[in-house]
């Protein structure tokens, strides 16, 4: 019976608009995403489908997607970690300078792309003030893999701490003093109560880390080397095929980008909805 | 197991919110805290839990200090005002999670926590429910499922803040009496935190009353309902009137009326507050040699058992006792036998009336309305 009123509320909602929200939603989608997203398909479409696949397969595209994507993905994830730390220390500590700190999370937001890849490239190189330090140990940063890593982490920490951040704040401390009542140590107060509840906003920004990092150019460039088969990202391979008038080329491994950017997003987004349909509140 | 308090203090910033507050909880009772919303009955009750740490002072349990133990190993059960259930657990979960967060060694098998689950749903009566996840109960399922949680791990103590204060009238009244059932089944040493008087004074076997961090009487319900020791636990228990005026032996000079006492110890001429329930006060047509004080009804309340009067004070224009409305409760036959109207001037004698020292009840008085606001 309640399912049943569930079910007539939503249909008939008190807020009217419905049509006209919706159209305008899909208008602006079309306008802003799918055009110029359809536009990369349609021009790859125009070299037939042996030329794609052999423009696609070159032991150097294929290096540059696996470089791209893998070091997306451990940026993503060392974000996910650390950006659930600083998020949680800004929440559950009081300490002089909280707002300063608060306020050098959104930089990487707000600095320019360039600027913050020569900060790093400068720091990280084996002069730097980093690089020198690590040298000795036979850690090489800039101009390799691991520089590239270090660049895509460094843009994507706000995502996980500004999605976590808000969730932390709205969890109840009665929460953590149930468990404990409850005979539950720290760690299992943090698997069994904390991190079910704010897994969905660290998956958020986990994936938003992630689909900044996967299209991340800018910062990158600089600190890579930029050579190929080692430290070559996708992005810059499109941009050097558009700068040798290869268009058909660029577009090629820029569908290939899409492709498996949607897969992931949509993986992740199901996982999520998955996730939440469990917590979900009382209507 | 008992629990005693011993000389407790703890301090928020410049906020005393308690005061070398010492009590004993016996073994298997149900006492309720009772006191206006600041009067440190929650703060202590998280001290009790472990939940918060005492100035000063110490826990023990069963004679054992407790002070120093952590709030899982003290082995107490809490139940919060808004629940604090596990959102991403269903009801079964939530109750199996203190058997499922022991260590090893003392873990139940799965049969034996589903057996266990399933025994504490069937004594909260809601074993229908063992699939539903918490944001589809109602508020009265959901603390009723909350204690069914707390009382999974078996706790020498529970405690409750405040359990029914998020609930609608009705709910919170037929969940008094389960409550009260409930701990006539278990026997299980308990503690209730809140600040309706009528739900303390139901549901406990003794209440404590405190105001501003101090325990101002404690008893059994009739006996601090009938005998309050201070002004401020006559004024919090129920309504009551207040005639300011002078002890003159056995009677207090109101202006230029007197009223009877009840024993009292103060000296001749003290400035003094009686203090008499509504109930206690009785109506008299006037009359020649007839005493009491004279007032105005303003209002007959004349539904239920008993008949209330609003009255309004007379020709005391300048005293303090102008300002005050009476309320007095007398039978419906009374009401007849005297046939009182609206408008009608008559007198009013309260019974066994209680003094105390005017700078006392000022005190008091003032701190409720600070704590009111």
């Amino acid at each position: 019976m309640s399912l049943l009123r569930q079910h007539l509320l939503t249909r008939h909602s008190v807020l009217p608009g419905f049509g006209l929200a919706l159209g305008y939603t899909l208008l602006y989608l079309g306008l802003i995403v799918l055009i110029p997203l359809s536009a990369t398909f349609f021009r790859t479409a125009t070299m037939g489908w042996p030329a794609f696949w052999d423009a696609v397969t070159t032991p150097r595209v294929l290096a540059s997607l696996r470089l791209t994507f893998g070091a997306s993905l451990i940026a993503a994830s060392i974000n996910a970690v650390f950006g659930l730390l600083v998020a949680w220390v800004l929440v559950r500590y009081s300490f002089i300078g909280k707002r300063l700190v608060d306020a050098f999370v959104d930089l990487p937001f707000a600095l320019p792309t360039a600027v913050a890849g020569i900060a790093l490239t400068a720091l990280y190189a084996g002069n730097g003030f980093i690089g020198s330090r690590l040298e000795p140990y036979g850690i090489k940063v800039a101009f390799t893999p691991l520089g590239i890593t270090v660049a895509l982490t460094f843009i994507g920490l706000p995502f996980v701490v500004r999605t976590v951040q808000p969730v932390l704040e709205d969890l109840e401390v009665e929460l953590e003093e149930a468990a404990a009542c409850l005979g539950a140590n720290r760690l299992q107060t943090f698997q069994r109560v904390i991190l079910p509840a704010i897994a969905p906003a660290l998956l958020t920004g986990f994936t938003l880390a992630l689909a900044r990092a996967i299209g991340e150019y800018g910062s990158v460039v600089f600190i890579a080397g930029n050579m190929p088969m080692i430290s070559e990202i996708a992005p810059l391979l499109i941009i050097t095929k558009l700068e040798q008038y290869d268009y058909a080329g660029a577009t090629a491994i820029a569908v290939v980008m899409l492709v498996i950017s949607f897969a992931l997003l949509l993986a992740i987004n199901i996982l999520q909805w998955w996730s939440s349909r469990r917590t979900r509140k009382a209507v | 197991m008992s629990i005693e308090v011993s000389k407790i203090s703890k301090q928020f910033g410049s906020f005393k919110a308690l005061d070398d507050v010492s009590l004993v909880f016996p073994s298997g009772e149900l006492v309720a805290l009772l006191g206006p919303s600041g009067c440190g009955k929650t703060t202590l009750l998280r001290i009790i839990a472990g939940l918060e740490k005492a100035d000063s002072g110490k826990i023990l349990f069963n004679g054992e200090d407790a002070s120093t133990r952590h709030a899982r190993e003290r082995q107490v059960g809490f139940v919060f005002q808004h629940y604090a259930l596990f959102r991403h657990l269903s009801v079964f979960e939530n109750i199996a999670f203190g058997l499922r967060v022991r260590p090893r060694a003392t873990r139940p098998g799965e049969v034996e926590i589903r057996r266990k689950v399933h025994e504490l749903l069937d004594l909260v009566q809601l074993d229908w429910l063992a699939d539903h996840y918490p944001a589809q109960l109602s508020g009265g399922q959901r603390q009723r499922i909350a204690l069914a949680r707390a009382l999974a791990v078996e706790p020498q103590v529970l405690l409750l803040d405040e359990p029914f204060g998020a609930l609608d009238a009705k709910v919170r009244k037929d969940l008094r009496r389960w409550l009260r059932r409930l701990h006539d089944e278990l026997h299980i040493t308990s503690i209730f935190v809140t600040h309706d008087q009528e739900e303390a004074l139901e549901v406990a076997d003794s209440v404590v009353l405190m105001n501003r961090g101090q325990v101002e009487q404690i008893g059994a319900p009739h006996e601090v309902y009938d005998h309050p020791a201070s002004p401020f636990v006559y004024g919090f228990l129920g309504s009551v009137n207040l005639f300011h005026g002078r002890v003159q032996g056995d009677h207090l000079q109101v202006d230029e009326h007197v009223l009877a006492l009840d024993q009292h110890t103060l000296s001749f001429d003290t400035q003094a507050v009686a203090y008499a329930r509504p109930h206690e006060v009785d109506v008299v047509r006037p009359g020649p040699g007839i005493t009491g004080i004279p007032v105005v009804i303003r209002r007959i309340l004349a539904f239920g058992a008993a008949v209330r009067l609003e009255l309004e004070r007379e020709g005391a224009e300048g005293s303090e006792n102008a300002a005050a409305p009476i309320e007095a409760e007398i039978g419906r036959e009374r009401l007849r036998e005297l046939a009182l109207v609206e408008g009608d001037q008559i007198l009013i004698q309260p019974r066994g009336a209680r003094v105390f020292p005017v700078n006392l009840a000022d005190n008091d008085r003032a701190g409720l309305v600070k704590e009111a606001v």
